[in-house]
């Protein structure tokens, strides 16, 4: 018995809202990381349950190459956030206030 | 799996930016700090190199690496334009960094890198490639933008460029797995041919169109995805600044229309009028909120929020029109941005080098005078702000011109007028600060006041954009044939 697309497509789009949500409303630049990463994630299921319905490996190709964007653009996020916690003492958005508004 | 020697020979251009790039990275740490200067001709020695390759002359269209890449008139517009801004923006660097005390070598490394990754934008025929061409851009810009490290602002607009391109690359790609879903692949002309089979009355299609509207509109800084703009605009080292402005801009550009146009234009008359919106509410925005600034780069970043809405002009009419008109339409664009490149370039790298006790002059008011004591660096700045606000003979003009004849031909005469008012509006913030250079004397006498800090590098770069803006105001033809020639068509 397999799984029917559409369970996978609800469950990436459940994983894709959180992700946009916790961007929206959390404060922590780290939180907001990981939230960014669920966003990715759903991405990867998309790609996976659609690969699997097309029968086309193409889908899981582009898997490994969002991963490994998604692994670059962690170090380079985490690297940021350990500057600013540097100069700032802290990680959160509202701290982030010297730029004129 | 072997990779024929033709599909590398298609894509020697990026391989010798990202060869010279591991050079400079390797490099970097064996030369001493006065010595960082050889990285930088190196780096224009690489950007010459690509440009005299045959493969960067606009002609053919050739696919390599299985119908990844495409090299074709097109793409090889914009290689041409990045190349000219890139080298630009080096030789700006070289003064910069000096007057800044920052002796980075690895900068020319992520100008390199960030350049990789808008050639392989521009040059994308399939999803994935461009997608990761965006994202080689964005990293290597994150960094840029906090390459200040000991300053807090500077930080602080890496890590807001990093939050807001992060979680718009989120929504492209999960915008791009949808189109997976919808077609079965995600090359462009495979995306196409799903549209016109199944039609365009799909939810899936229309929830993939606004993700990927949502997430170029990012990485093009148009309203309502402006936000993160004038803040990393203004906290970003000047350098850099003007690199986002115009490299980053251009690039967007240029993977924006090729994903909408060859994939996506089957479904031209939904996404137009989504266009349509933004483009009114980018006009609106950028051009009203600039009048209040009193940070000049932070006006030049609401400056380059309200031109991509105009360049936006030249795509909606496009798309609203198949068939003949729609390649006009796409030049003027293609043009649009060109000019926009040179004159905005100028007037940062003016904006980095005016300095005071060291600092940058970054408030409108350390300006006043500057005619007097700058008689030609206030002249060069004239001449910029002019051509950003349009007035002939300037290259603005003819950028604006293009693209309200496009719309008046395309029978959207209403949205020419309605740019055509925001222009006016837009001549106001701009010779705002022509006044206060010509007209105002500065307050305190005793007070340092702004000079501009020459090298033989900066004079070069201010000398090409000035020729550039002067130029392609004279005389455009040149630069529109190129652009008829390379704009894409939509089926």
């Amino acid at each position: 018995m397999t799984v029917p697309l559409s369970y996978y497509l609800v469950l990436s789009g459940f994983v894709f809202l959180t992700g946009v949500v916790g961007v929206l409303i959390r404060r922590n630049i780290i939180v907001i990381l990981l939230s960014v990463e669920l966003m990715l994630n759903a991405t990867n299921i998309n790609f996976v349950a659609f690969s699997e319905y097309f029968h086309n490996v193409a889908g899981q190709v582009f898997v490994f190459f969002a991963l490994t964007v998604a692994a670059a653009e962690v170090a380079v996020g985490l690297a940021i956030i350990i500057a600013l916690h540097r100069t700032n003492s802290s990680i959160y958005i509202d701290d982030l206030n010297l730029l004129k508004r | 799996m072997t990779f024929p020697l033709q599909d590398l020979l298609a894509i020697l251009p990026e391989l010798i930016v990202i060869g010279t790039a591991c050079l400079i990275l390797a490099l970097d740490p064996i030369l001493g700090a006065d010595k960082k200067d050889i990285l930088a001709w190196l780096t224009l020695g690489a950007l010459a190199m690509c440009m005299g390759l045959p493969s960067s002359h606009l002609t053919g269209q050739t696919y390599a690496f299985s119908n990844l890449v495409v090299i074709d008139s097109y793409g090889a517009f914009w290689k041409l334009l990045l190349y000219i801004v890139t080298g630009l923006t080096v030789l700006l660097s070289l003064a910069y960094l000096k007057a800044e005390r920052l002796s980075i070598g690895e900068y020319y490394g992520f100008i390199l890198l960030a350049l990789v990754g808008m050639m392989v934008m521009v040059s994308g025929a399939d999803l994935l490639t461009i997608y990761l061409g965006t994202e080689l851009m964005s990293l290597s810009l994150y960094v840029m933008a906090g390459l200040k490290r000991t300053e807090a602002r500077s930080l602080e607009a890496s890590a807001k460029y990093f939050v807001l391109g992060a979680f718009s690359s989120g929504v492209l790609l999960y915008g791009i797995s949808l189109l997976f879903g919808l077609a079965g692949s995600t090359r462009l002309s495979v995306i196409a041919e799903a549209i016109t089979t199944h039609g365009t009355a799909n939810p899936m299609l229309s929830l993939a169109l606004v993700l990927l509207a949502v997430g170029f509109g990012f990485k093009l800084a148009v309203v309502p995805f402006h936000m993160w703009t004038p803040d990393v605009y203004q906290g970003a080292p000047t350098s850099v600044t003007a690199f986002m402005a115009v490299a980053s801009k251009a690039a967007s550009f240029g993977a924006f229309l090729r994903v909408f146009v060859e994939g996506l234009g089957g479904a031209s008359a939904d996404w137009s009028v989504l266009f349509t919106i933004i483009c009114l509410a980018t006009l609106a925005l950028g051009n009203l909120v600039a009048i209040v600034q009193t940070s000049i780069k932070r006006m030049l970043a609401y400056s380059s929020i309200a031109h991509a809405g105009y360049a936006l002009i030249g795509v909606v009419v496009a798309a609203r029109h198949s068939g003949e008109g729609t390649s006009s339409g796409f030049a003027s664009v293609l043009l649009y941005i060109a000019v926009y490149s040179f004159m905005t370039l100028g007037a940062f790298a003016l904006v980095g080098m005016l300095r005071k006790e060291g600092q940058e002059s970054e408030n409108i008011e350390d300006y006043a005078g500057l005619a007097k004591r700058e008689p030609l660096a206030a002249f060069f700045m004239l001449v910029f702000l002019v051509s950003l606000a349009g007035i002939p003979p300037t290259a603005g003009f003819i950028g604006k011109f293009y693209i309200f004849m496009a719309a008046v031909n395309g029978g959207m005469t209403w949205l020419a007028v309605v740019a055509v008012i925001f222009a006016a509006i837009s001549a106001f913030y701009y010779l705002r600060i022509v006044m206060v250079m010509y007209m105002r004397e500065p307050e305190g006498a005793a007070a340092a006041h702004s000079r501009l800090e020459t090298s033989p590098a900066l004079s070069f770069v201010l000398a090409c954009a000035l020729a550039g803006v002067v130029f392609l105001g004279l005389f455009p033809n040149g630069l529109w044939s190129l652009a008829t020639h390379a704009a894409p068509l939509l089926k």
